[in-house]
C-alpha cells in the first residue's frame, strides 16, 4: 500500500535541521598533546547527523537508508528520544519532543513504540515473554485490570503469529523469528501510532525475514501505523517503503516516492547504491563505480559532502553545499548538477 | 576427471545429548576454473561441508564418512603433512569477517611474507615481490606503502581485499569463500564480488562459494547447491534453479525475496522454522513446512535424484 501521492496529508513527525555530534576524544587528558613546545587541547568530534530534514506523513513507511556509519540508526533514535539532537528538533503532531523531559515525553512514548534489530539483546532473558509484554500496558495502561491486562497479551501473541500459551516461556526457548515477532508485540500492545524499525529483520534468515516482513506489513495496514524503517536492504526498501530517504554522511541526498527513485534514482550516490544490490536472474545492472571511500565524519568534505567520490563533481560541489531541492515530481535531491542538469 | 570431487560426505558432533549429523551424504565435483554457490539458512551446513574438504571442522565434530578426492589424491584421511600441503596453498579460504583473519599486531607484510615461507622456500626479498605483484592483482593502490601498515589502518573493503591477496599468493587451484561480503556495505560488496570474478577468470580458479545471499550467488556461480538441514536437497546450474526450482524449499526461498513479488504485497513465506539438527522429522527434512506433503513424504527420505544437469531430492519435484 504506497501513500497516495498528490493527497494532502497530515504530517506526525517531522525532523528539522537536525545536528547530532559524538565526542570521540575520552577523557580530558587524552585531548591534550604537546604541538611545537605548546600544550594544545583538541576536541574531536563525529558529525554524525548534518542538517536532517525529514517529514513522516500519517500512514507512510518512511524508510532511511545508506551504508554503514551515515547515521541512520542515529537519526532513528533522536526521534525516539534515545538520544537528545546537538541542535535542531524533533516534532510529533504540532509537538516538539526533544526538549521534554523523561515526564514530559511519558504520553509520547505510548503513541511512538521501537524495534530492535538485535533480537537476543532486546528481550530481556529472565522474564517470561508474557512478563515482558505486560510491562508496557501496566505502565501506560494501569487503569485497566488484570485479567484486561492479560486478555490483551493473549491477543497481541496470537496476532503475530506466536502461541499464546507459550507465554510462561523464556526468550531462549524461541527461534529468532519468533523472538522478533515478540518484539513486535511489545511494541504494538501499547496501539502505538508511529514504530521506529530499526534493521527489524536483518538478523534474521531469509525465509524468515519474508515471515517479519509480512507481519509489519498487516500490521500497518491493519492498525493504520506509521513507519520509519531503517535498513541497509534496498530490495526491502523496495518492497516495503512508500518514501526513502538515501543517506551519505548523515545528510539526506535523496528522497521521494519509493518507485520514482527505484526507477529514476538521481543523485549519484543513490546510482550507485541501487546499481549494487545483487539481483537475482535477470541481466546485470551496470555497476557504476564511485571512487575512494567514504570520508571520515570527524572531518568532513567542504561542500557537498559527496563531492570527492562523485563522477560529475565540478568546482562549486567543493564550495557550497547543496540543498535538497525537488528534482523529481514526488523526489527531493541535494545536488547542484541534478539543479542545473550537467549529467 | 574432476578438480574436487566428494563423495557421501557426513559430519558429525557427539555431543553429550547425542551424536549430532552436522551434513550427510553431500557429494558433489568441482572442475578446474568452475564457479559453485552454496546457499541455505543458518544451521543447514553450507560451512561445514566447505570446512570439512580441508579437514577444519571445529571440534567435537569429525568427518565420519566419504571420500574427498583432489587433484587425483584422496585427501579424507590425509596426514597433517599433507593436509599442510594443501590447505592455504592449493585450497585456499577467505572468511567473512576480514578484522578476524588478518592478525592485528602485524603489518600486512609480515602476514603476506610468513604465508608464502611457509609454503616455498624463497628470499624474504622474492616474497615480497610476490606480495606486491597480489596486491597489484586485487586492484589495491600503492602496494608498497599498504605493505608497511597495520590492518586497523585499513578500511573494511581494503581488508577483504588484502584477505583475497594472501589467499591468492600461493596460486591456489580452489579457493573456499565463506561469506566473504557479508560483512561489507553494498557498494563495496559489489566490488569485491566483481573482483573475485575476474580473478576466477584470470587465473583458472575454482571457487566454492558459501552464501545466504542468492544474489550473490546468482552474480557469481555457474551452479548452485542448496542445503537443508545438512543435506544438499537441489543442485544445478544457478540461472536454471532460480528461473525455475524443483524443490519446494528452493521455491520457497526464492519466493520469499522481496523483489519476486509486486511491490506492498504479501511476500511467499515458508511456514515455521528449519528443524533443529537434533531432532531431523523423519521422511523428507522439509515434510512439516512443505504445501505439497504426502504420506510418501512423511515415511520416506527422497534421495538426490539426478537429471542431466539437475538434481533434486523431492518425491513430488515441481516442474516449470
Amino acid at each position: 500500500m504506497n501513500s497516495t501521492p498528490g493527497q494532502e496529508s497530515e504530517s506526525l513527525v517531522s525532523v528539522r535541521n537536525l545536528y547530532r555530534y559524538f565526542n570521540v576524544s575520552g577523557g580530558w587528558l587524552d585531548q591534550i598533546s604537546i604541538s611545537k613546545g605548546k600544550m594544545v587541547r583538541k576536541v574531536e568530534m563525529v558529525k554524525a547527523l548534518n542538517g536532517i530534514n525529514l517529514e513522516i506523513e500519517k500512514g507512510e513507511a518512511l524508510c532511511l537508508v545508506g551504508e554503514s556509519g551515515c547515521g541512520k540508526t542515529t537519526v532513528g533514535r533522536t526521534v525516539m528520544g534515545l538520544l537528545s539532537p546537538t541542535r535542531g528538533s524533533v516534532h510529533y503532531r504540532e509537538s516538539r519532543i526533544d526538549t521534554l523531559d523523561r515526564k514530559g515525553m511519558l504520553p509520547f512514548r505510548r503513541k511512538m513504540q521501537m524495534i530492535f534489530q538485535n533480537h537476543h539483546a532486546s528481550l530481556n532473558p529472565r522474564k517470561t515473554v508474557a512478563k515482558t509484554l505486560l510491562e508496557p500496558i501496566r505502565f501506560h495502561q494501569p487503569e485497566l485490570s488484570l485479567p484486561e491486562q492479560r486478555d490483551k497479551v493473549a491477543s497481541i501473541m496470537e496476532s503475530v503469529g506466536v502461541d499464546a500459551g507459550w507465554g510462561a516461556r523464556f526468550p531462549h526457548e524461541f527461534s529468532g523469528g519468533q523472538r522478533q515477532r515478540i518484539s513486535i508485540a511489545r511494541a504494538l500492545i501499547v496501539d502505538p501510532e508511529f514504530i521506529v524499525a530499526d534493521e527489524p529483520i536483518s538478523a534474521l534468515d531469509v525465509s524468515i525475514q519474508a515471515q517479519v516482513l509480512n507481519l509489519l506489513m498487516e500490521a500497518r495496514e491493519e492498525r493504520g501505523l506509521t513507519y520509519l524503517f531503517v535498513t541497509h536492504d534496498l530490495s526491502v526498501v523496495e518492497h516495503f517503503g512508500s518514501r526513502v530517504a538515501v543517506m551519505y554522511l548523515g545528510r539526506v541526498c535523496e528522497v521521494g516516492q519509493v518507485g520514482e527513485v527505484f526507477s529514476e534514482p538521481r543523485h549519484p550516490y543513490t546510482q550507485a547504491l541501487l546499481s549494487a544490490i545483487p539481483k537475482v536472474g535477470g541481466e546485470k545492472r551496470r555497476h557504476v563505480k564511485l571512487k575512494g571511500e567514504v570520508p571520515t565524519p570527524i572531518d568532513l568534505p567542504s561542500g557537498c559532502i559527496f563531492h570527492s567520490r562523485c563522477p560529475h563533481a565540478r568546482e562549486i560541489c567543493s564550495k557550497e553545499a547543496p540543498e535538497l531541492v525537488s528534482a523529481g515530481e514526488w523526489t527531493d535531491v541535494a545536488c547542484h548538477g541534478v539543479r542545473e542538469n550537467w549529467f | 576427471m574432476a578438480l574436487l570431487s566428494i563423495r557421501n560426505l557426513e559430519v558429525v558432533f557427539p555431543l553429550r545429548t547425542g551424536t549430532i549429523p552436522a551434513i550427510q551424504d553431500v557429494s558433489y565435483d568441482l572442475e578446474e576454473g568452475e564457479r559453485i554457490g552454496i546457499v541455505g539458512e543458518s544451521g543447514a551446513g553450507k560451512s561445514v561441508s566447505a570446512f570439512a574438504i580441508l579437514n577444519l571442522v571445529s571440534q567435537p565434530g569429525y568427518l565420519s564418512s566419504g571420500s574427498i578426492v583432489f587433484e587425483g589424491q584422496e585427501i579424507s584421511n590425509a596426514d597433517d603433512e599433507t593436509m599442510r600441503r594443501i590447505r592455504g596453498n592449493k585450497i585456499s579460504m577467505i572468511f567473512q569477517d576480514p578484522m578476524m583473519t588478518l592478525n592485528p599486531v602485524l603489518t600486512i607484510s609480515t602476514q603476506m611474507e610468513e604465508t608464502l615461507l611457509a609454503h616455498t622456500r624463497m628470499t624474504r626479498e622474492a616474497a615480497r615481490s610476490i606480495a606486491i605483484e597480489k596486491l597489484r592483482a586485487v586492484q589495491i593502490p600503492s602496494p608498497e606503502k599498504r605493505l608497511e601498515q597495520y590492518p586497523h589502518e585499513l578500511s573494511g573493503g581494503m581488508r577483504q581485499r588484502i584477505v583475497i591477496a594472501i589467499s591468492l599468493l600461493t596460486d591456489p587451484r580452489i579457493i573456499i569463500a565463506d561469506e566473504p561480503t557479508t560483512a561489507l556495505d553494498v557498494t563495496i560488496q559489489a566490488e569485491i564480488l566483481e573482483l573475485l570474478l575476474a580473478l576466477c577468470n584470470d587465473y583458472r580458479m575454482g571457487l566454492i562459494l558459501i552464501t545466504h545471499d542468492l544474489g550473490v550467488v546468482s552474480q557469481i556461480s555457474q551452479r548452485i547447491l542448496v542445503m537443508y538441514a545438512g543435506r544438499i536437497i537441489e543442485q544445478g546450474n544457478t540461472r536454471e534453479v532460480i528461473a525455475s526450482p524443483a524443490h519446494p524449499y528452493t521455491r520457497g526461498l526464492v519466493g520469499a525475496l522481496p523483489e519476486m513479488t509486486r511491490p506492498g504485497r504479501r511476500l511467499n513465506q515458508i511456514p515455521g522454522t528449519m528443524p533443529s539438527l537434533q531432532s531431523i522429522p523423519t521422511g523428507c527434512p522439509f515434510h512439516d513446512r512443505c504445501s505439497h506433503v504426502t504420506d510418501l513424504c512423511r515415511s520416506h527420505r527422497p534421495d538426490l535424484v539426478s537429471g542431466s544437469r539437475r538434481a533434486v531430492a523431492c518425491h513430488h519435484p515441481l516442474t516449470g
